[in-house]
């Protein structure tokens, strides 16, 4: 897509002129500028991006940028962006939900948009809180979480957001985080570029009901022990010293330091290309402070898309047995004449 | 059962100007399959048909019980007719719950056909008989004809080879040949399906045949029925005519309708009785570029529909009631953001579950005002399954000319009913002609507007044409990029806007842009007498039963007029004035009164219900006890 020779666009041509109302410091301000970043470089014309999203703050997405979008309601937007796949193969359709859109009233529609493998790039802006609604807890909400609604503490288990992605059989599964802009803009980038459905967790921060819920994985002083940067085909090395690593134990993963026997190579090497989601759902379900949380592309397989299985049956039927001829279709049955 | 001809001699064959026939049994007997063959013979030989499926909602309940019943009923006739009959002349009974269930619609004198076999102590059981009706003189008025069906099928096929069971499965057609015999129908085109069918099982093939024939040898040879009777061609109007339900003439009509407006369609439901077979139909219509989806639930079904439409396709989604109130979310988001949308909604006997087989027409008001806020959209309704065809088209045209979803209320009755259909000349269909804009529509009137929204160059989706339509401006245009969603828009720039004044100013543009669809429609027509006593006021499925009932009080020399609406949101500009021309108005409905309650609160006028609400049609003899009634008083 990079060749073709578009008119380069910037990211001030793909802000809307809309006034943006999220809270001061609300970690969707990052996600949108590096959005608008990111798809300067994608190859695809403003007028061919869609932004399809459902209900909450992150689903104000749409109105701040300069190209098509289409605010929906609360849960279904995964159904309208298939449809407009459906309709539409030609457009890059990008879907904004929060944990709590698309967890919860919408976890029908996701499950079943990555099972499709409609090609449509999820993001999911998971901030563990209902903040449009002031404050509830949500699906991905810890244990204990008090809120509004659970003033003694949530006791709903909560959500791993890419192991359900995984189950749903998404093709592309990533993990990136609010204020790490370059991660952000590099994992925005390749789910672009994917072909299918991609699915991006984004850890987010809402300053007003759930500040600093992520803060163990952007603070400077600890997140080198809480978070690992998966690469393709690299061993899980993470630490502030690079001295620690994941290795498969039974059918389980732990935590090793490097050195005292363990070698790199006994450490596990990311292979995000796996055609088995087995070890995929295994990164999913780390979780701090027993395992470093990982950030990075878990999944990225190729398999058919929806749209263009839906084609390849027209097409095939088409030259079987040639375009549909109403006439013929209206006769198809016994017919008798009156003179 | 009028006669034209009278004096029978044995064998000798009498000439009736209409017959209604139900075949009942139990509902792994085959009988919807017998019923249809019938209806397909009939239609071949030029009758006029009307049929009515009658089938339980469980897939198969307990054999021979009187749950497990199934049963299918044509009316078929040498003149124009419009519903399945309201009593049968002839009832084909399998077995004891059949005839126990089908009984009381037989007229007196009424020929029962019997599979005397089934009448064993165990089967009367079943049905809660405490005695044989064969034998306890119960049945005396009717012309009972007891055929050991059973027995003489497994003669039949006997050489074929088959398991008992495989045998017994043919039994059906044995009684379909029989009956074929008795009313002079044609063999051969049930012998061409059966040749179609089981062309890949050649026993199977082979003892379909047999027993099909030998039913009807069985007629001729046999001395138990002592006349059969011809039902001559209908003078019905010229052209090439096949047997359509509703839900196929949905299929076409919505396939037309894509191919001549030259759009693109997006098709997405979830399986419900008795819709489902418009997913079906549509999924098998690749070739046309129909794209479908089943959806993972109602309501994504919709949302596919509408992100379909969005992106500059015809999204259609179908469903029945209990479907519509899972959609009714996003018909509100549908109508904020001024959408196209067709919105099928196939009507059965509510609320919730309800009676999933049967019919009824209570979802109107659902329709009107089954939303949260202000959500007026456009409502129309079939009269007939051929009227399906013409209405689906019309859907789509008021869909994409006004922007806005629309709500198609067929039935049960009419979807699983059929009737001949004359097959329309293609290049006749009206023209569905649908344009987006590709250029700005700014034309720098900036007053009014904050942002320099009117400025040259801007792109404005809710600046309106002169019936207040917005325009539909899509996906992948360069310079027109806009945002839309459920939040209150300002007028005309389409963005977020919370304004009271403005609110209510949208609310009203709304609801007079589906006010203005009444200038695109026909006027309301009066069949019958166009002034007078008393006026008739129907929708949707009962359209047959009314036209023959008010026929009838014309005949007997009653001022009875018919006004039937197909456009049910907005009502023809002319309905108030056909109101005000009778004394009397009559509004009968299959509910409790919805339509009523319309008219009552529109027009002030005061009109009378009468209400069936038992999942059935009318008979043409309630509407006319009716009329009869309220002009006698």
């Amino acid at each position: 897509m990079a060749a073709s020779p578009l008119p380069t666009l910037t990211a001030k041509d793909l802000a809307s002129d809309q006034e943006i109302r999220w809270c001061p410091g609300c970690g969707d301000y990052s996600i949108l500028a590096q959005m608008k970043k990111a798809l300067t470089t994608v190859g695809v014309p403003r007028e061919k991006m869609v932004f399809v999203s459902g209900i909450g703050c992150s689903s104000r997405f749409p109105y701040y940028m300069n190209t098509y979008g289409f605010h929906t309601i609360h849960g279904r937007a995964p159904t309208f962006a298939t449809g407009l796949r459906l309709a539409r193969p030609d457009l890059q359709v990008w879907v904004v939900t929060g944990d709590g859109d698309g967890l919860s009233i919408g976890g029908n529609h996701l499950i079943h948009a990555l099972r499709r493998n409609v090609d449509i790039k999820v993001l999911l802006f998971n901030n563990e809180i209902y903040g449009l609604t002031k404050g509830q807890y949500s699906p991905t909400s810890r244990l204990g979480t008090k809120t509004k609604s659970s003033p003694q503490g949530s006791i709903d288990k909560p959500l791993r957001p890419l192991s359900v992605a995984l189950a749903a059989e998404a093709s592309f599964v990533a993990r990136t985080i609010d204020i790490d802009v370059q991660h952000l803009t590099n994992t925005l980038q390749r789910a672009a570029a994917h072909k299918g459905s991609a699915f991006i967790e984004i850890y987010q921060n809402c300053k007003i009901f759930n500040d600093g819920v992520f803060e163990y994985t952007t603070d400077k002083s600890v997140k080198s022990d809480n978070v690992l940067y998966l690469e393709h085909g690299k061993p899980m090395i993470y630490g502030k010293d690079r001295n620690k690593g994941i290795r498969l134990n039974g059918l389980s993963l732990e935590s090793v330091a490097i050195g005292n026997g363990v070698q790199i190579d006994d450490l596990l090497m990311h292979d995000e290309k796996a055609d088995e989601p087995t070890l995929a759902s295994l990164l999913s379900r780390m979780v701090c402070p027993d395992l470093p949380e990982c950030v990075g592309v878990l999944r990225s397989v190729q398999r058919p898309t929806l749209e263009e299985l839906q084609q390849k049956q027209m097409d095939d039927l088409i030259k079987a047995r040639g375009p549909g001829d109403l006439e013929k279709l209206f006769k198809n049955d016994d017919l008798w004449v009156v003179e | 059962m009028s006669s034209t001809t009278t004096a029978p001699s044995p064998s000798a064959s009498q000439e009736l100007e209409s017959v209604t026939i139900r075949f009942a049994g139990d509902s792994g007997d085959g009988m919807q399959l017998a019923g249809t063959q019938f209806t397909n013979a009939s239609a071949i030989m030029g009758n006029d048909i009307s049929t009515l499926p009658d089938f339980p909602a469980e897939i198969r309940a307990p054999a021979g019980t009187l749950a497990g019943v199934s049963g299918f009923q044509v009316h078929f006739s040498s003149s124009d007719i419009h519903t399945p009959g309201d009593v049968l002349n002839t009832l084909v009974a399998m077995n004891p719950a059949a005839l126990k269930t089908n009984l009381k619609d037989l007229e007196p004198g009424g020929i029962l056909i019997v599979n005397s076999d089934a009448f064993g102590t165990s089967e009367l059981d079943k049905a809660r008989y405490k005695s044989n009706p064969l034998e306890d003189g119960s049945l005396k008025g009717y012309r009972i004809i007891r055929v050991p069906i059973n027995k003489l099928n497994r003669e039949a096929v006997a050489e074929c080879k088959l398991s008992p069971r495989e045998a017994d499965r043919c039994k059906n057609f044995f009684a379909l040949g029989l009956v074929y015999w008795m009313y002079e129908r044609p063999m051969e085109p049930t012998l061409k399906w059966i040749q179609e069918k089981f062309s890949k099982n050649p026993i199977v093939l082979e003892a379909n045949t047999r027993t099909l024939k030998a039913g009807y040898n069985y007629g001729e040879t046999c001395e138990v029925m002592p006349v059969h009777y011809k039902v001559p061609k209908a003078k019905i109007a010229p052209g090439v005519y096949r047997k359509i339900t509703g839900n196929e003439a949905i299929v076409m009509g919505l396939v037309a309708a894509s191919k001549l407006s030259g759009k693109d369609m997006v098709f997405s439901g979830y399986p419900i009785t008795p819709a489902s077979s418009v997913l079906e139909g549509l999924a098998d219509m690749k070739r046309f570029g129909i794209k479908t989806l089943q959806a993972e639930d109602e309501i994504a079904a919709i949302g596919v529909a509408i992100g379909a439409s969005f992106g500059g396709a015809i999204g259609v989604t179908g469903t029945s009631g209990p479907g519509i109130c899972l959609k009714s979310e996003a018909i509100g988001l549908a109508v904020m953001t001024e959408l196209p949308l067709v919105i099928i909604d196939v009507q059965r006997g509510g609320p919730s579950t309800g009676l999933p087989t049967k019919t009824e027409q209570a979802d109107l008001l659902q329709a009107m005002y089954g939303r949260n806020g202000e959500c007026p959209v456009a409502i129309i309704a079939p009269r007939s399954p051929g009227d399906c065809f013409n209405m689906v088209f019309e859907a789509v045209r008021i869909a994409t000319e006004f922007m806005t979803p629309i709500f198609f209320l067929s039935d049960g009755y009419i979807a699983n009913g059929a009737e001949p259909w004359s097959i329309p000349d293609i290049s006749k269909l009206p023209q569905l002609k649908i344009t987006h804009p590709t250029a700005p529509n700014g034309n720098g009137d900036v007053k009014g507007h904050e942002n320099g929204a009117g400025e040259l160059g801007k792109f404005l989706p809710y600046k309106r044409n002169e019936l207040l339509v917005r325009p539909w401006a899509i996906p992948g245009t360069p310079g027109l990029e806009h945002r839309i969603g459920g939040i209150e828009k300002e007028d005309v720039t389409g963005n977020v806007n919370y304004e009271a004044g403005n609110h209510e100013h949208m609310v009203k543009t709304r609801a007079q842009k589906i006010a203005n669809i009444a200038t695109t429609i026909p006027d309301l027509e009066v069949e019958g007498s166009q002034s007078g006593d008393l006026l008739v006021v129907g929708w949707g499925g009962t359209y047959g039963s009314l036209t023959t009932a008010v026929t009838r009080m014309n005949r007997k020399g009653y001022k009875v007029g018919l006004a039937h609406l197909r456009y049910l949101n907005p009502m023809p500009k002319n309905t108030g004035e056909v109101l005000k021309r009778f004394k009397k108005v009559l509004v009968p409905e299959l509910n409790a009164g919805q339509l009523l309650l319309l008219l009552r609160a529109k027009y002030l006028v005061d009109a009378v219900g009468l209400n069936k609400i038992q999942g059935k049609p009318f008979l043409v003899s309630e509407i006319e006890a009716k009329i009869e009634q309220m002009l006698a008083s």
